[in-house]
């Protein structure tokens, strides 16, 4: 974000008017009725960077996304006559900026370890050059989604630039031969007038425009057993993860983050902790995409505004993370957006608003705050871009609710706008059951509409899912019982279901990020291995009816085995969960022949 | 500017006072006030506008006059004079000398508040410090650079439990400059003498810097003290390239200064009348721990705050949770079984754990078997319910092993004298002792490498067989 001058189009006039009153990150200047609303300025004498959310007969109130400390009232404000925009060309991917996109790589090496107010760095480097290859010549007509030519970013991504959304009908008079340019470089120039360069901008408030919405019809898959099958989210779909601390939010992001088939992964550390970030920045650069086999670095951008840094940087982080999913999902590619966590976001929202003395709503946030949470997850979604071609954003955004209590108001208005929700529960994080995804209070509406996609994969996931759930259930019920008086006092049927259902947790459901063999596990494997367990539940039920006592039932080798094929069974040798359930297949054999001996 | 005067204010409410515009008073600077009996009182600017300032002072308000009060601006934040000198150095909570000796011979200040680590500088913290304690070292492990911040009530053992890990932590790769930061807000003066005693006894009182702002000191005082600490702290790890532990006592007092400033200044309360941006000011204290690219020094921060009514969803405990890189829960429960250190291991945590354990650092079998006794010790607790309703026995055999295990997991494993001081390889060998009580097909989430490479086979037989409730 360029507190800079503007770059092509008519120059903005600037407006330059005096603080009259400072208190923390709100400021109120007087002498700037001529700019707009949500207009960026540069505040005081250090000309940090600030935004104006409120006009009144006082004058503006300015939110500054740097720290204050020293500014004296009396000091210059100056509106550049534009609202608050990111920086959209080649240099993204890979890069890790802070919440009003500076490049903190950057900052590092001009100003050293700590961020001082008043830093600045290009958001996109202007001397490095890219290799661009044109895709139109002049004389051609060009208007919103015309393809200008495309720019090989990384390995994975090929960049499109296109005209910008909102550029009026016209045809290009010059275009730039194939070659290197910077993003600063004109590539085309119209009959109208219109200098083309190689990156663009847009204001982060405002959603870009699409053709028109698309269902969501195709699974986001992610690897994670719990997810994939029992409640499924789908490209262009948002998901919630609330959880109190604790509970593996973050790394439920992470893994996601790391392993989906999502073609762009923007990660927007809003507010959290600065060596979760630290861990993102090591960690993802080593690890290599299971589908590309390059490192997964190639396709993602960093966005971290960690909880020490200024609050309302940490409100536009959400924003600039949006935006740029939405530059990319504009070239046609699947992007999937983590925010973690939202309910930092409110939070800030809450700040600001205090300090603006808005009357509060619940719990001291601010009316509009299901507002916000209904613009930001509707950016997301499955659309046929202004090219014509389908893309779409997934949103997985973190919720963070005090005391683990999903009552409060932003995990409740979340909830409002999503489809998807995976609770993440106490107990079973204490138990370091991960990914700690309850299956009693998650849900996926997405599930009706994916199933077309798995009935060509696999015609048995919709029945698997239900039986599975339906399992879950009837085993939360005989839990119940079984804490009053034991679960010795069940008949051998429902001790089954208990059996069955802990194979199921901890054979399928519980997934270890740190296991080689098990932290990906592709879309056959799951089915297999749940396939595997339920016919364990219905040969044990049949050999029940035999009179197989449940002790030899529970004995049996093969069961054992079965818990463990997830970390043992590689992707990519899946045949050996078929042959284990054949195994287990005999081993009912055998038993039920044994009994049938003694009986006879 | 600084020694800019200014007469009379024109409101005196709580720690804030008002007074008439002044000119270049700065956001968040310093001014020092004084009332009619010429004492100096030092506050900040919390509000600046043309016409007044608030000043939010750090002492007490008592004798301030409307007509007769004199504002000096200072023209300058907060600032903590910092050197070598600051080893074994006492300060008050606002950093001046507290010991009676000058102050340090140093021309460098820095502002206490600090600046945010840019996050692409920081570097991933993955040394493991071996604390001696096995409900830490085992189950929840320290990193250097670490936040791990211990969750105590009144009346817990949490003072004793820090003072150990202070004189036992150590890292099993060798010899390094270290320091120890203490910072206490509004502890008695006997905590304040606990903690010197202990440091005195290992020895290591030289290399301690203390900012002490005690029970009877304003309540405001204390929302700096941490500042100074970690300035202090920041000073001794980046600039001269320490491995600094800093010890915050006790951050619930800190927190409920802050409720009473935001509550004095008339703000729009959020849970419990704490005010909405507590997360972001306790992170502004939390997250200056870490390591920084370019430098040999860190910082672990070990806070320790005392649940109000032992409810860990008090706000408190809930956002500080949100921040540091989990927590070390102590029980009332064992506490009064007469058990040290009373850890509750379940809902404790430590994040950055996964990295600093395994093969190389700890020991290959680290992971899995700490997995395993969480999974294991979880079957206790909900198996203890099953018991206190059908009684032990009804229960199955199985659940009766489970049982057993449990118990001799927190008298074995979890308990430890005040001065035992475990290895690693000790703690974990106790663990694998444990879980030879349990049947070999319950230890799903080991795998069989591990199991044959660990697991005691004749050893603990003798011990099983002695057991009851064996099938």
């Amino acid at each position: 974000m360029m507190p800079s001058g503007p770059r092509g189009g008519g120059a903005p006039k600037a407006v330059q008017g005096r603080i009259t009153r400072i208190s923390g990150p709100v400021v109120v200047a007087e002498g700037l009725g001529s700019a707009g609303l949500y207009d960026v300025v540069e505040v005081g004498e250090a000309r940090l960077a600030g935004e104006i959310i409120r006009m009144d007969g006082r004058g503006a109130t300015i939110q500054v996304y740097e720290d204050d400390t020293g500014m004296k009232p009396g000091e210059k404000v100056v509106s550049l006559g534009r609202p608050l925009s990111v920086s959209l060309g080649p240099g993204l991917i890979g890069t890790i900026y802070d919440g009003i996109q500076r490049p903190l790589e950057r900052l590092k090496e001009s100003s050293g370890s700590f961020i001082k107010s008043g830093l600045r760095g290009e958001s996109l480097s202007t001397r490095r050059k890219w290799p661009f290859a044109p895709a139109i010549k002049p004389g051609d007509s060009i208007g919103p989604g015309t393809l200008l030519g495309t720019v090989r970013e990384t390995e994975l991504v090929e960049h499109r630039v296109f005209a910008p959304p909102r550029s009026p009908p016209c045809k290009a008079s010059h275009v730039a031969p194939a070659g290197e340019y910077t993003v600063d470089d004109e590539i085309v120039e119209t009959d109208s007038g219109l200098r083309l360069r190689l990156a663009q901008e847009w204001p982060v408030r405002q959603a870009r425009p699409a053709r028109r919405r698309l269902a969501p019809s195709e699974p986001l898959i992610t690897g994670l057993r719990v997810i994939d099958v029992l409640f499924p989210l789908s490209k262009g779909g948002c998901a919630a993860v609330p959880g109190g601390f604790g509970t593996g939010k973050t790394m439920t992001q992470h893994a996601i983050a790391k392993f989906c088939d999502a073609d762009i992964i923007v990660y927007v550390g809003c507010g959290e902790r600065g060596n979760e970030m630290t861990d993102v920045l090591t960690e993802f650069p080593k690890l290599v995409d299971p589908r590309t086999g390059r490192s997964i670095m190639e396709r993602t951008i960093l966005i971290a505004n960690t909880s020490n840094m200024p609050v309302a940087a940490r409100e536009v982080s959400i924003y600039t993370g949006i935006t740029l999913a939405e530059y990319y999902r504009d070239m046609g590619y699947d992007v999937a957006v983590m925010a973690d966590s939202t309910s930092r976001w409110a939070e800030a929202l809450r700040e600001l608003s205090g300090r603006l003395e808005e009357m509060p709503a619940e719990e001291g946030f601010p009316a509009y705050l299901p507002t916000r949470l209904a613009e930001f997850y509707e950016r997301g979604g499955r659309v046929e871009t202004l090219a014509g071609e389908p893309g779409s954003i997934s949103i997985i955004g973190a919720v963070s609710p005090p005391g683990g209590d999903f009552s409060e108001p932003v995990t409740q208005h979340t909830k409002r706008f999503i489809r998807c929700f995976w609770a993440l529960d106490r107990d079973l994080a204490n138990a370091r059951h991960y990914p700690a995804i309850s299956w009693i209070d998650s849900y996926s509406e997405y599930a009706e509409e994916l199933r077309e996609w798995w009935d060509r994969k696999d015609p048995g996931w919709k029945e698997l899912r239900a039986r599975t759930l339906e399992l879950m259930k009837r085993e939360q019920k005989l839990e119940q019982i079984v804490r009053l008086i034991g679960a010795d006092a069940l008949p051998d049927e429902q001790r089954l279901i208990l059996v069955t259902a802990e194979m199921i947790k901890n054979g399928f459901l519980q997934q270890s990020s740190f296991d080689e063999v098990d932290k990906y596990c592709v879309p056959e494997k799951q089915l297999l291995i749940l396939q595997t367990i339920l016919e364990f539940h219905d040969l044990g039920e049949k050999a029940l009816k035999q009179g197989v006592p449940l002790s030899d039932i529970i004995g049996l080798p093969s069961r054992e085995r079965i818990t463990r094929l997830k970390g043992e069974v590689p992707n990519d040798r899946i045949d050996e969960i078929r042959a284990a359930g054949r195994e287990l297949g005999a081993a009912f054999g055998e038993l039920g022949l044994k009994y049938e001996r003694e009986d006879g | 500017m600084r020694g800019l005067e200014h007469r009379g204010l024109s409101r005196a409410e709580g720690p804030i006072v008002i007074a008439r515009r002044v000119e270049t008073a700065g956001y968040g600077e310093m001014a020092a006030v004084y009332g009619r009996d010429g004492a100096r009182r030092v506050g900040r600017v919390v509000d600046s506008s043309l016409e007044s300032i608030a000043i939010q002072l750090f002492a007490s308000n008592a004798g301030l006059s409307i007509d007769d009060t004199r504002v000096e601006l200072l023209g300058r934040p907060l600032e903590l004079r910092v050197g070598p000198d600051l080893l074994g150095r006492v300060f008050d909570g606002l950093g001046e000398p507290a010991d009676g000796y000058p102050r340090i011979l140093s021309s460098e200040r820095r502002e206490v508040n600090g600046d945010p680590i840019n996050p692409a500088a920081r570097v991933y913290p993955r040394d493991f410090i071996q604390t001696g304690v096995s409900a830490i070292d085992g189950m929840n492990t320290l990193i250097r650079g670490q936040k791990l911040p211990i969750f105590s009530g009144n009346g817990l053992p949490h003072n004793r439990l820090a003072a150990q890990i202070v004189r036992q932590a150590r890292i099993l790769s060798g010899d390094e400059p270290f320091a120890i930061v203490f910072a206490g807000m509004g502890i008695k003066y006997d905590v304040a003498r606990f903690f010197i005693d202990a440091f005195e006894r290992s020895g290591v009182l030289s290399r301690v810097v203390m900012f002490l702002s005690l029970a009877d000191s304003p309540s405001i005082e204390r929302l700096v003290t941490p500042k100074c600490a970690l300035t202090a702290a920041e000073y001794l790890a980046y600039g001269m390239g320490m491995h600094v532990l800093v010890v915050l006592t006790d951050m619930t007092n800190y927190c409920e200064a802050l409720r009473e400033v935001s509550a004095s200044r008339g703000e729009v309360p959020s849970r419990k009348g704490y005010p909405g941006y507590l997360y972001s000011d306790l992170a502004s204290v939390y997250e200056r721990a870490g390591k920084i690219e370019g430098s040999a020094g860190s910082i672990t921060q070990i806070p320790i705050l005392s649940m109000p009514n032992d409810d860990i969803s008090n706000p408190i405990p809930d956002l500080t949770g949100y921040i540091t890189e989990g927590q070390i829960v102590l029980d009332r429960e064992l506490f009064q079984r007469g058990a040290y250190p009373s850890i509750s291991v379940l809902p404790s945590l430590s994040r950055l754990m996964k990295d600093g354990i395994g093969e190389g650092m700890t020991r290959d079998d680290h992971k899995e078997l700490s997995s395993q006794l969480f999974a294991a010790y979880a079957r206790t607790k909900s198996v203890r319910n099953l018991a206190s309703i059908i009684g032990e026995e009804e229960l199955s055999p199985l659940d009766k092993r489970f049982l057993r295990f449990g118990e001799r997991f927190e008298a074995e494993f979890v308990s430890q004298a005040e001065d035992e001081d475990r290895s690693i390889g000790q703690t974990l060998d106790i663990g694998w002792k444990l879980l030879s009580g349990l049947p070999r097909d319950e230890l799903g989430r080991i795998s069989r490498a591990m199991i044959d490479k660990y697991l005691p086979k004749e050893g603990d037989g003798a011990d099983e067989k002695r057991s009851p409730d064996q099938v």
